[in-house]
């Protein structure tokens, strides 16, 4: 008793107390918002079901809502983005890891660090009145006249739509997959190279078929957590993606994603019906990044196990 | 020297100069995006842009006065109340927690860093928006605040575990309490990467936009006080961007500018701070 006494007299036991209520202050705020997603998504949850996640008509009028088109936008422009930043990524990782002096491949760190700082804003902007003129004249006109027979390419060549939202998407998570990547590649042991080496093989062999795949799970983590950046990123897919719901195969179509409609109809929904079928788009959007978050975090762990126990 | 090798020495060339052109790409990207801002809105960036209000539509001139000021009050008040959440939350994770409890807030806080900026803007909506009715500076704040919260507590953590055991077990030694030691020696110890952390969350949270559009709304005019809708930079970059008038174009190019110069000399300058940091620290 004395000992506790004297306990908190030194201000130990109240320090405890209060950085224990913020730390789970976390916890708190954690869960208000898993509440609030699940209760204020009730009324679409009960009139449809899980068929809101397969029906097509989005209609405030009528109060029909169905998820389809944007799921499919969110689902195409980040497989699109993957397709294109993974090599990109890998590859500079790859080079800033292996190749590149330390002093070098510190800096251009640096340049990549700042490059994940750029407000979604900007490259939206950037996006809008830069990429998306120049990938018309330059990647969608040749494309359609080469390959216009394929569905994939059919379709007037607008500039925005699933392609620009697509590649802004690919800049904008590149940064994530390189920098994870290289630091999974350089907490690869070194004899790990130095044994490639000595049996003859060239540098690059070394790197693809002994560091890489030494770093394999540590590099799908690097890109699960691109992919969910992708998947939630709101402003610079709203500026580009053209907003126009309906699932098309032609990569030029305007299309929608799910935090663009939220971004563009939450302030003005029509009813409440209208409002809470957003909020279960959000709790859609929450339930898929948590999952492949975690997924992540669980492969870059055992990566990082790895290297550190030789 | 056979077909074979000369085959796999080529390969080689081509993979590793193919790396580098990556690199080349990805890099070269943040100097595209300042080379365009620069030519498009460098030229709008003036006295004017800083101290005027925005202008009606077809009046040129005018600027964003209010749209940064707004930034600044946001800013202000989110990490009002998500700076001490994240730093005492951190200082527990590092100093008091152990154990499971302490895995799970870290669990809950990662998790939380990871959900998309637009459902933080949803749950702002729904917890401050709906019962006061209209958008505001409060809510706005908020959601940022939520933004920061794990971010601030998961740095605080990492560079308090970093402090030397040996100036911790010196302070015991010497019989100070477990929060002096805390708030004596480790606190102080530790500042610089703690301030860097906090001043690199402020960095992120000054561009979202997606958690303001509903929250904090948009005004063409000075908000004072908290509680009416407010304007900030990145909401009248995004709502300017896609209007129909050319000189809106040029100001939002302007303010993206200015954005971006914000964001890149705070997160450059943390950079330069922690680095002095670490070498008078090891100096000494």
């Amino acid at each position: 008793m004395r000992a506790f006494i004297d306990r908190v007299r030194s201000g130990d036991e109240i320090a405890y107390l209060i950085t224990w209520a913020f730390a789970a202050s976390v916890f708190l705020i954690t869960c208000l918002l898993v509440y609030e997603l699940w209760a204020t998504s009730s009324l679409p949850r009960h009139k449809f079901g899980w068929s809101f996640l397969v029906t097509s008509v989005w209609d405030p009028v009528f109060e029909q809502f169905g998820a389809l088109p944007f799921i499919y936008g969110t689902l195409v422009t980040s497989a699109l983005a993957l397709l294109i930043a993974v090599p990109l990524g890998v590859g500079a990782a790859i080079f800033l890891a292996e190749l590149a002096p330390p002093r070098i491949s510190d800096g251009l760190s640096f340049v990549i660090e700042l490059l994940a700082a750029v407000p979604s804003v900007i490259y939206g902007v950037v996006g809008i009145f830069v990429m998306v003129p120049l990938l018309r004249r330059y990647v969608e006109v040749p494309l359609k006249a080469a390959f216009g027979y394929l569905p994939l390419f059919k379709g007037p060549a607008v500039g925005v739509g699933f392609l620009a939202a697509g590649v802004v998407l690919a800049v904008m998570v590149v940064p994530f997959i390189l920098s994870i990547s290289r630091e999974v590649l350089l907490s690869v042991p070194v004899d790990q190279r130095e044994a490639a080496l000595a049996l003859g093989a060239t540098k690059w062999e070394s790197t693809w078929k002994v560091v890489v795949p030494y770093a394999r799970s540590g590099i799908m983590g690097s890109i699960f957590l691109a992919l969910a950046r992708a998947l939630g990123e709101t402003m610079a897919v709203t500026m580009v993606i053209g907003n126009n719901p309906q699932i098309a195969a032609s990569l030029f179509a305007p299309g929608y994603s799910i935090a663009a409609v939220i971004a563009n109809e939450l302030a003005e929904a029509s009813s409440e019906m209208h409002y809470e079928a957003l909020i279960e788009l959000g709790l859609v959007l929450f339930a898929v990044t948590i999952v492949i978050n975690a997924l992540a975090r669980i492969l870059i762990l055992t990566t990082a196990g790895r290297g550190t126990a030789h | 020297m056979s077909f074979r090798n000369v085959w796999r020495k080529s390969v080689n060339i081509v993979m590793l100069s193919l790396t580098g052109l990556a690199t080349l790409l990805t890099v070269s990207v943040l100097f595209v995006i300042l080379g365009y801002l620069l030519w498009y809105g460098g030229s709008s960036v003036n006295w004017n842009f800083f101290t005027k209000l925005p202008t009606p539509v077809g009046e040129s001139g005018g600027g964003m006065a209010n749209a940064i000021v707004g930034s600044g009050k946001l800013l202000l008040l989110a990490a009002l109340i998500g700076v001490p959440t994240g730093l005492l939350g951190g200082i527990y994770l590092a100093e008091f927690g152990g154990g499971t409890f302490s895995n799970f807030v870290r669990y809950t806080a990662d998790l939380l860093n990871g959900v998309p900026s637009i459902v933080m803007g949803i749950f702002a909506y729904t917890v401050v928006v709906l019962p006061m009715h209209h958008g505001s500076a409060l809510a706005g704040s908020f959601a940022l605040a939520v933004m920061l919260v794990p971010i601030v507590l998961r740095s605080t953590e990492q560079f308090m575990r970093a402090v030397p055991v040996s100036l911790r077990e010196g302070a015991l030694a010497l019989g100070a309490s477990k929060w002096k030691t805390v708030a004596t020696v480790i606190l102080p110890a530790g500042f610089r990467g703690i301030a860097t952390g906090i001043l690199l969350s402020l960095a992120r949270v000054a561009g979202e936009t997606a958690p303001l559009i509903f929250t904090a709304g948009g005004n063409n005019f000075w908000a004072p006080g908290w509680n009416q809708p407010i304007a900030s930079l990145p909401v009248m970059i995004y709502n300017y961007a896609l209007s129909a008038y050319q000189d809106w174009h040029r100001q939002a190019w302007a303010a993206g500018l200015v954005l971006l110069g914000f964001v890149l000399i705070v997160t450059t300058g943390s950079r330069i701070i922690l680095s002095l940091g670490f070498k008078s620290s090891r100096a000494g």
